[in-house]
């Protein structure tokens, strides 16, 4: 699939309607993953993205495929976005021979590195010294590729997270530490478990440029990351960018997030990122009303597609099992 | 006997041991508000309040740290370690740190801390959410393992572990929090760790189990044709019940061990290592070792299922011995089995 990942994520970094349909075609497969669980069409878990497709989006738009990205077990968005396609995404989900990586993974563990998609890691803050490790290979090397890692706000509280920045920001790698803040690690909300407002004041004791993004305004995510990429691939070392944004569902399939206040929801829901892009694209005239509504029907078509394929593709088989380990 | 589910059973130790001593304190991941991501510190906030009972942010090393540090000073915490593999992030504070106070203070610092972690395959989460890990566990003078396999030894092995003066992980595995029997509570129900407990009583052979093992390994000799066993629950890894293990070789003069985990490095191969030293003369069939196979725990749910061991692949590699006197290759070796 790999071509046909480059090619999709080419489409974005050159067209900003396609960006509008990616994060339309992010919403609808994670609504349908999470109805092949409440269906108990998948077994496990699964952790979905939805509210926070700009993150993904503007990360994969500003990034080149040749770069090296490290993300978490909420993976699906990203994914997507840095171009796997619905197929190997859903594929993997189900456990399908057509999955990123022959469905012996499950949702929690995507890859495709002809985009620079490393393993996802289901170990909180494991990707953040991976992508430091992986700005060192650019450096030794001498290319002007860059890591990224994009990690919660609950991994900024874990020893990797320390760790990893510190050694990235005395070598001056060239990598960008990407928290995608939306607000809670698993049921509890993030003041009950950080002392600080902005986690971006962290990059302050390592000595390199942080930043606060709104991370439900796509245009504004994709400008963060392309400064950042663009201090790393000069040489000027490591930055960290906070983007605040929010998932609408629960941490993951059985969590029905009954912790959140009241109306916080509804909140975050009035600054959705795709009616926020997908606003401006109709002021730029980029975009009509009825061709949003002509995407979502196309996305949803696709997603449905690529879910009946899945569904009909063969299971991880036992070869699967002991290859590669 | 009051009947709960494993987690239940879980809470219900924990609370008992709160309730006669005011130093126990819990913590870890939503175990104090959320009641624990398996439920298993449900209602203890409410009862014994936010001084005892609390939250942390993810940040295992900087928990079971403070836990090394609250125990070396008096208190005896119970931290809970989300997914076992989450350890990793922290051995040192359990391994390094806790396993070696007593010795580094010449006996003056104990670490009364009970690391509780979910653990094992068999509900689809990955390979990253589903080993045992118990051979990590094993090996650390000073460290005590213990694995529930059930509501019932669940709560008189956490009780034990919390009154143990020293460090304690308490493996408790995923498939089983759901499983409800009656359980004996208080002061009866309590289980001495490095205690075995025999589930059924055969002559063949005896068949080490632990955890989801045993409930595979009743149910292949339920269904045994012509062989009996002594099923042994070992209960704890680290100290394993040596004298129990070998009395019952002893008298059947064969032994397997049925481990879910890979065969590289499990703990049947260190059972079974002292089993034939004491009792080589008096074997009738060399050692049996029922295993996983030496890979990545998959997602897929029939390829977990051949992962760990089940009922009926037990019965076969038991009769197969008994019929030889040989060990028959682990299926993954016959012919075909991987293609
Ligand atoms: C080291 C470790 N501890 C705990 C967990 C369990 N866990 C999985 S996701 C999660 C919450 C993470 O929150 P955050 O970093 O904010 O990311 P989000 O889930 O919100 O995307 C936790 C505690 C884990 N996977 N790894
Ligand atoms: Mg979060």
């Amino acid at each position: 699939m790999s071509s046909e990942s480059l090619e999709r994520r080419e489409a974005i970094r050159s067209s900003r309607r396609a960006r509008y349909e990616r994060m339309v075609e992010i919403r609808v497969l994670e609504d349908a993953v999470r109805a092949l669980f409440a269906e108990g069409l998948v077994r496990g878990t699964t952790h979905t993205c939805q509210g926070q497709e700009a993150v993904s989006v503007g990360v994969a738009v500003a990034l080149r495929p040749t770069d090296t990205v490290c993300c978490t077990y909420r993976g699906h968005g990203a994914a997507l976005a840095l171009g796997l396609t619905p197929l190997s995404v859903l594929g993997e989900i189900m456990g399908k021979e057509v999955g990123s990586i022959g469905g012996v993974g499950g949702s929690m563990h995507l890859c495709d590195t002809s985009v620079g998609l490393m393993p996802t890691m289901a170990i909180v803050g494991a990707g953040i010294p991976v992508a430091a490790g992986a700005a060192l290979t650019a450096q030794v090397r001498g290319t002007d590729d860059v890591a990224a890692s994009i990690f919660g706000d609950g991994a900024a509280n874990i020893g990797a997270f320390h760790e990893g920045i510190n050694l990235a920001a005395i070598w001056k790698l060239p990598v960008i530490f990407i928290c995608e803040n939306n607000h809670y690690g698993e049921y509890s909300r993030i003041n009950l478990t950080t002392p600080i407002e902005n986690l971006a004041d962290r990059a302050i004791s390592f000595n390199i440029p942080g930043e606060v993004v709104d991370g439900q305004d796509l245009d504004l995510v994709v400008d963060a990351v392309e400064r950042a990429a663009l201090r790393a691939r000069a040489g000027e070392g490591p930055t960290l960018l906070e983007i605040k944004t929010y998932r609408y569902s629960g941490h993951s399939r059985s969590d029905t997030a009954a912790y959140r206040p009241e109306g916080e929801l509804d909140e975050w829901l009035n600054r959705d990122p795709i009616n926020i892009f997908g606003a401006r694209l109709v002021a730029e005239g980029l975009l009509t009303e009825a061709e949003i509504e002509e995407i979502a029907a196309d996305a949803q078509r696709a997603v449905d597609e690529a879910a009946a394929v899945a569904q009909d593709s063969p299971s991880a088989g036992i070869a699967t099992m002991f290859a590669n380990v | 006997m009051p009947r709960m589910r494993m987690n239940q059973a879980i809470t219900a130790a924990i609370a008992d041991e709160m309730r006669e001593n005011p130093d126990v304190v819990v913590f870890g991941e939503d175990v104090a508000v959320a009641g624990g991501p398996f439920k298993t510190s449900d209602g203890l906030l409410e009862e014994f309040g936010p001084l005892r009972v609390r939250d942390t942010p993810i940040s295992e090393m900087g928990f079971l740290g403070a836990a090394v540090g609250a125990a070396a000073t008096g208190l005896r915490p119970v931290a809970e370690i989300m997914f076992i593999e989450f350890i990793g992030v922290a051995l040192d504070q359990v391994v390094t740190e806790a396993a070696k106070f007593n010795y580094l203070s010449g006996g003056k610092v104990s670490c009364p801390i009970v690391v509780r972690a979910s653990a094992g395959a068999g509900l689809g989460f990955g390979c990253q959410h589903s080993q045992m890990l118990d051979s990590w566990l094993i090996g650390n003078p000073g460290l005590k393992l213990a694995v529930t396999s059930g509501p019932g030894n669940a709560y008189g092995l956490m009780r034990s572990a919390i009154r143990d003066d020293g460090p304690v992980v308490v493996l408790e595995p995923r498939p089983l929090y759901a499983m409800r029997k009656e359980v004996r509570t208080g002061e009866d129900g309590i289980i001495s760790l490095g205690k075995a407990f025999k589930r059924v009583e055969g002559d063949d052979i005896t068949i080490l189990a632990l955890g989801s093992t045993v409930w595979a390994s009743l149910e292949a000799v339920a269904s045994a044709e012509g062989w009996s066993a002594d099923v042994i629950d070992l209960q704890s890894l680290q100290p394993w019940d040596t004298e129990a293990v070998l009395r019952s070789v002893a008298r059947t003069g064969r032994l397997a061990t049925v481990e879910e985990g890979p065969l590289a490095g499990g703990w049947g191969a260190h059972v079974t290592s002292r089993v034939v030293a004491d009792l080589f003369g008096e074997l009738k069939a060399p050692p049996l070792r029922i295993t996983s196979p030496d890979t990545h725990v998959p997602f897929v749910k029939e390829l977990e299922d051949l992962y760990r061991p089940g009922a009926a692949y037990i019965a076969k590699q038991i009769s197969a011995l008994l019929e030889t006197g040989e060990v028959p290759a682990h299926w993954w070796e016959s012919e075909g089995a991987a293609a």
